[in-house]
């Protein structure tokens, strides 16, 4: 694969980063939500910003026309921080959207035209109900060949996963791990939807049986409760409840400006060093189905620009709507080679403490999926480890100065990729 | 036995219900699209012609879905009766999604990855709104 190393005209920094709660909340709507994260991110610049010098607003929003019956929501979101007349600009790329709302926002600044950016994304899920999820986020799918196929978005991953079983010899426990790695990140994340353990939710249906004098389940230990088809049942085989994502709530954005003046907000900005976007034809089109074109060309392109290798890469929040996807992910990012991450996560590498911590946050699968909202939240989660702010969750080498986020948008046709760097 | 019509998505579905399953062949490299494309994506020719393809291949993916689109709900699937969806690659080369029919979708660990498939067309909906699926069995 050919990949041009490209440059940005000027240098871009992250001076502040907010997150909203994930979650399910009934009584707030997409505005509420951004209003919580920007009131986070206004927090967060160590030397302060005034909204008013904010130049241009880009943000990621999937799915508002089937959740919230909202379109254009960019500019309603500037109405609410203040920013009305400056443009605003919605980005929809499916789960990439933040992801690649923060790209334009990067590209933004380094063609001189803005010095200072706001970028983000929100949804707001749980308005639909869990068939209503299925039917808007299966829009993403190619509606004319997939769809009528009877695809849904865990099914679509489903079978990436049959394929990726049948050429590396993967077995439905080794999906059923990343998942309990990451909600073991999760429960240290107290911003997550699912800020608990499986052996804690284990152990919770355990005692709720004992209280309701029903029989108690016999599960030894998590696997075994993962195991049990009536704890977790299939949602596209092999994909089950604890391989997906949830249905969430969210909002979240960062603060970009121009390098020159990245010291003016505070000592220790996080520099964007590499961005990368590819794109894929639909899954059934693709020459390899275990593997994402679009994320090896979006990878290739941003350590390309990064100048860094895979192996320099310290930590990464990579896009595990569905527990395959961490592993076709941390392979397509040339972490692991095809097929490795097997013995990867075997063997803890991607553990929090690990050689290669992968998703420190909880990942989509613990800390929830709110798909316009993920791709940004990801670079947040690396804001916090850089500066050494992720309390808990904070891995062991605090001193990380390369870090990477992958985030895929639908089954893999879009995906988009940052290099970061604490100098 | 070659087709004048468009390369389409509604001429491809009008082959369909006349039960052939048609490819776009590029006359400059060869090269074959399904579902049929009017510009070769390997040479950016736009000289298309019609084939017909045989209708064998084997799974190259799967999927047994419980949670179904609101549009398989009604065709009476679900948590206790789920369906199954999949990838087949056609013996010309080119793969396809397409619903897989005749499998026990309660024991998807009996089905595997290479078995042979033989193709089929499933009729949904009834005048104007009739609508022919492409679907594949076992051999």
């Amino acid at each position: 694969m050919y990949v041009k190393k490209r440059r940005l005209g000027r240098g871009v920094a992250i001076v502040g980063a907010g997150v909203s709660k994930f979650g399910s909340f009934s009584d707030k709507t997409s505005r509420d939500l951004f209003i919580e994260a920007f009131n986070e991110l206004k927090q967060s610049v160590d030397r302060g910003i005034d909204p008013k010098d904010i130049e241009a607003l880009y943000l990621g929003n999937h799915i508002g026309e089937y959740c919230e019956g909202q379109s254009l929501m960019a500019p309603i979101i500037a109405g609410y921080l203040g920013m009305i007349p400056k443009p605003a600009t919605r980005v929809e790329n499916a789960c990439v959207s933040s992801g690649v709302a923060l790209r334009e926002g990067i590209i933004a600044i380094a063609s001189g035209l803005y010095d200072i950016v706001l970028v983000g994304g929100v949804e707001k899920m749980t308005t639909l109900s869990t068939e209503g999820v299925t039917d808007a986020l299966g829009s993403a799918l190619d509606a004319l060949y997939e769809t009528p196929a009877g695809f849904t978005f865990p099914g679509i991953y489903a079978a990436m996963a049959t394929t990726y079983m049948d050429k590396y010899g993967a077995k439905e426990e080794h999906f059923m791990k990343v998942a309990i790695k990451n909600h073991n990140n999760g429960a240290l994340n107290p911003k997550a939807q699912f800020n608990t353990t499986i052996k804690d939710i284990m152990n919770g249906r355990i005692a709720k049986a004992k209280q309701k004098g029903q029989p108690i389940p016999t599960w030894v230990d998590e696997m075994e409760f993962l195991k049990d088809p009536k704890a977790n049942p299939v949602v596209a085989w092999p994909m089950k409840l604890f391989d997906c994502s949830p249905i969430t709530d969210g909002a979240s954005c960062l603060l970009l400006v121009a390098e020159e003046v990245a010291k003016s907000f505070t000592d220790t900005p996080v520099y964007v060093i590499g961005t990368g976007q590819g794109s894929d034809y639909p899954l059934y089109e693709r020459e390899d189905m275990t593997t994402i074109l679009a994320a090896k060309f979006a990878a290739q392109e941003a350590y390309a620009m990064a100048g860094v290798k895979p192996e320099d890469i310290q930590i990464a929040e990579v896009h595990d709507c569905f527990t395959i996807a961490e592993l076709v992910g941390i392979e397509d990012i040339g972490f692991f080679s095809p097929g490795g991450a097997i013995k990867a996560i075997e063997e803890g590498l991607t553990a929090r403490d690990g050689a290669k911590p992968i998703n420190t946050s909880g990942g989509l699968k613990s800390k929830g999926h709110p798909v316009g909202a993920t791709g940004t939240a990801q670079a947040a989660e690396i804001w916090l480890q850089m500066r050494g702010q992720a309390g808990a969750r904070q891995v062991p080498d605090k001193d990380i100065s390369l870090a990477l986020t992958h985030n895929v948008g639908g089954s893999g046709p879009t995906c988009a990729i940052h290099i970061y760097e604490r100098r | 036995m070659v087709s004048q019509k468009e390369f389409t998505d509604a001429a491809f579905n009008q082959l369909l219900g006349e039960g052939k399953l048609m490819a776009s062949r590029c006359k400059k490299c060869g090269a074959l699209h399904l579902p049929p494309k009017p510009i070769c994506v390997n040479c950016q020719e736009g000289d298309m012609e019609w084939t017909i393809l045989k209708g064998k291949g084997k799974l190259a993916a799967f999927t047994t879905i419980a949670v179904g689109l609101p549009r398989m709900i009604q065709e009476g699937y679900g948590r206790d009766n789920p369906y199954c969806s999949g990838i087949v690659e056609l013996e010309e080369g080119p793969r396809i999604s397409a619903r897989i029919l005749d499998v026990d979708a309660r024991n998807p660990q009996k089905l595997k990855v290479g078995m042979p498939l033989v193709v089929d067309f499933l009729e949904r909906g009834e005048g104007e709104n009739k609508r022919t699926l492409l679907a594949f069995k076992p051999v």
